[in-house]
């Protein structure tokens, strides 16, 4: 099943170089398969979607890519690099940023910290530089804080530079930590549901965000979401998982009318009695 | 039972006096103006130099047993400093900073002594040995690197057998060339260049320094394999390393070859050679190395560990690395404090080092305010002046057993201000120097 599935995105190869290529992804905890067996391709300039129903398993992919779990077997490559068995930061280093599902930043540094803690691998000056505070240091430092604020002020939060993370409303919360992913210079973008907790007209801003992150910086994004108004909107192609398995692959279209989808979201036979009661 | 108002009343005001002092010397400091740090810090210096030695009449301004409180804070500064950085900073729980206090502090005071008494090898295998040690870490890290993924503990190995390797060359070139330097100490009567005071002092600068490295060093073999432990069980386990340093200091005769030591009776016979200068230039150096350290991108990566190690990880921070390098520092600063403590007291007990007077630098730590450094600078100098200096010589004239008494009450104390103020008596506000450089906002080109 996941094999034809597969093959059929692996035919339309006029398409980019492949940024993320994952395959047989396989992550057992105890006696459950979480991930079972997963493959996904992700080309350069694409903006894909993960979904599916909670404990799908979704989450889990997102942190094998980063490094925070170990697979139990499977490859993950990133620009033809194997990630399995680096350690989360070197990964990182290499180009992949993400954000978390619930919400992870520094909640007692400021908001501007945040974003420099980002830049971090980039500082451009060591630990001694830092204790002597010699010119490269100033220079360097001035250069960092300014494009962190430079990201800031793209997201509309330099008003908010001093001010302590966790004091932030919970909007703003998930942009600053879109400019925290940001700024660590990823390649690749994971957004770990972006959309979670937002009202409608926050929904609608976050994609246009969305839109103009992946545009200004170049990036390959791969999101999570349930929102499926956002999904169905900005994303190009479609995974959707269920019980650690790829059910279904395709263009926002193709996946709305799969009846394993359905199915997966609303229960078995419910694709027969749509539209009868949700 | 006669309670001495006068003295009180003087204690309160010396406290009050050493905050205003520490205010002054931070915001001169912090002072933009170059000229305005330098004088402030001479006249800070100056101030208490002359303190310390002018007399009015028949009493001195400051005297004996101010100039102990004092050195006391100094070093108490140091180390709680270096605890903060660690557990305020880092969020790493650890009881060791005591042992590692200790570690610095004999290890200090056996390479003057052993220089007094006509003995370089104090200095030649310390100084050799950490020396060598710290190659051996760059070597050994270097070959870590390369095999990805190398278990933590097979780095402890590796790590731990270079040190004794390290360590045994050290004392073969340390026993090799001690034979050539005895007899430029001279004699008694005839004392050689070695055994000149200037020479001393140098001694006693390179002693500290490498009290500092030793502790570092062995804070480094010892967080390396315990760091990957959760907050908890990290927390056990310094408690483990402080009983065992302690248990070394009370055998050092014994099952330690450094009979100098004496074990359980104490180490006698240390060179006074701590001098307000000295002290002074420690806690200034350690303050200024641990205030850039904080405020710059290490000490951001140290506090991003402490507030989110998943998120910290995702946005490319080795957290591994950065627990240890935090460890590491302010063991060194445990290990200086131990240095200068051991020079200006001249007597070291293991008495002194026991894991429970440990606990004095994390209360500080924690009553000042957990990753403010002001607040655990000031609440060094508060404790030693307010329990050392007032409520111990209070209680003494109020009975034999009052002293007793000090440790309901500061206690108490602190319960009172966990409750009334979690976040520490200073919470997160710094003095002039030691503050966040205020980040301005960019002005905006026009027109964009």
């Amino acid at each position: 099943m996941t094999q034809t599935l597969y093959a059929t995105t692996a035919t339309t190869t006029t398409e980019p170089e492949p940024v993320l290529e994952i395959e047989g992804l396989t992550k057992v905890f105890g006696g459950l398969r979480a991930v079972s067996n997963f493959d996904l391709v992700v080309r350069k300039g694409a903006l894909d979607g993960l979904i599916g129903p909670n404990g799908a398993g979704k989450t889990t992919v997102f942190n094998m890519i980063s490094g925070l779990y170990t697979p139990t077997s499977g490859d993950i490559y990133f620009y033809g690099e194997n990630l399995v068995g680096m350690e989360p930061h070197e990964i990182t280093q290499l180009g992949i940023g993400r954000t978390f599902q619930n919400i992870r930043l520094f909640p007692n540094l400021t908001v501007l910290t945040n974003v420099l803690i980002a830049y971090h691998p980039h500082a451009g000056y060591g630990l001694f530089d830092g204790l002597v505070r010699n010119r490269k240091f100033e220079a360097k430092e001035r250069e960092m804080v300014e494009r962190a604020q430079d990201f800031l002020a793209i997201f509309g939060l330099e008003r908010y530079q001093d001010e302590l993370a966790k004091n932030l409303p919970y909007g703003e919360q998930r942009r600053v930590e879109i400019a925290r992913a940001l700024a660590s210079e990823p390649k690749l973008l994971l957004l770990d549901e972006p959309a979670a907790g937002m009202n409608p007209a926050e929904i609608t801003r976050l994609m246009e965000y969305i839109h103009f992150i992946r545009d200004r910086f170049n990036l390959t994004i791969l999101l999570i979401e349930h929102q499926m108004r956002l999904v169905m909107n900005i994303c190009e192609q479609i995974t959707v998982m269920d019980f650690g398995e790829v059910i279904a692959r395709g263009t926002p279209k193709e996946v709305q009318n799969d009846v394993r989808v359905i199915e997966a979201y609303l229960g078995r036979g419910a694709a027969g009695r749509q539209g009868v009661s949700a | 039972m006669s309670v001495n108002l006068g003295f009180i009343v003087l204690s309160l005001v010396k406290i009050v006096a050493i905050l205003a002092y520490l205010y002054g010397l931070f915001w001169a400091m912090g002072h933009a103006n170059r000229l305005v740090k330098v004088a402030g810090v001479v006249l800070a210096f100056g101030i208490i130099q002359i303190a310390l030695s002018v007399q009015i009449g028949e009493t001195q301004i400051l005297n004996d047993f101010d100039r102990g409180l004092l050195f006391q804070a100094c070093t108490m500064t140091m180390v709680a400093l270096g605890l903060n950085l660690i557990y305020g900073f880092n969020g790493q729980f650890s009881l060791a900073q005591w042992g590692f206090y200790g570690i610095g502090a004999y290890t200090a005071a056996d390479i003057t002594y052993r220089w007094n008494v006509r003995d370089a090898r104090g200095l030649l295998v310390a100084g050799i040995g950490v020396i060598l040690g710290g190659l051996m870490i760059l070597a050994v890290g270097r070959l870590v690197r390369r095999y990805q993924g190398m278990p933590v503990l097979s780095q402890f190995t590796l790590y731990l057998i270079g040190s004794v390797l390290a360590g045994a060359v050290a004392v073969v070139i340390g026993n090799v060339l001690n034979p050539l330097l005895v007899p430029l100490f001279g004699t008694p009567d005839a004392p050689g260049i070695l055994a000149s005071p200037a020479v001393m002092q140098v001694v006693f600068l390179l002693a500290v320094l490498i009290a500092g490295a030793f502790a570092a060093g062995v804070s480094f073999l010892f967080g390396l394999p315990v760091l990957t432990l959760g907050s908890d069980y990290f927390g056990i386990a310094t408690l483990g390393f402080s009983i065992v340093v302690q248990t070394l200091m009370v055998n050092t005769d014994t099952i330690l070859p450094f009979p100098e030591m004496k074990g359980g009776r104490g180490m006698i016979g240390i060179p006074k050679l701590t001098t307000w200068f000295w002290a002074f230039l420690f806690l200034l150096a350690v303050i200024v190395i641990m205030r850039n350290l904080i405020h710059s991108s290490t000490g951001r990566a140290i506090m991003s560990v402490r507030e989110d190690e998943t998120a910290a990880r995702a946005m490319g921070i080795d957290v591994a690395f950065y627990k240890l390098f935090a460890f590491v520092m302010g063991s060194f600063f445990a290990g200086i404090g131990g240095g200068v403590y051991a020079h200006y007291i001249g007597f070291l007990s293991p008495g002194t080092f026991d894991f429970l007077v440990g606990f004095n630098p994390l209360i500080i730590v924690v009553f000042g305010g957990l990753g403010s450094m002001t607040g655990t600078i000031a609440a060094s100098f508060g404790w030693i002046f307010f329990l050392e200096g007032l409520l111990r010589v209070l209680l003494s004239q109020m009975g034999t057993e009052a002293p007793t008494w000090r440790y309901v009450l500061y206690p108490i104390t602190l319960l009172l201000l966990m409750l009334l103020r979690p976040q520490g008596l200073l919470g997160n506000i710094e003095w002039g120097f030691l503050k966040r450089p205020a980040v301005a906002l960019r002005a905006r080109a026009a027109g964009k």
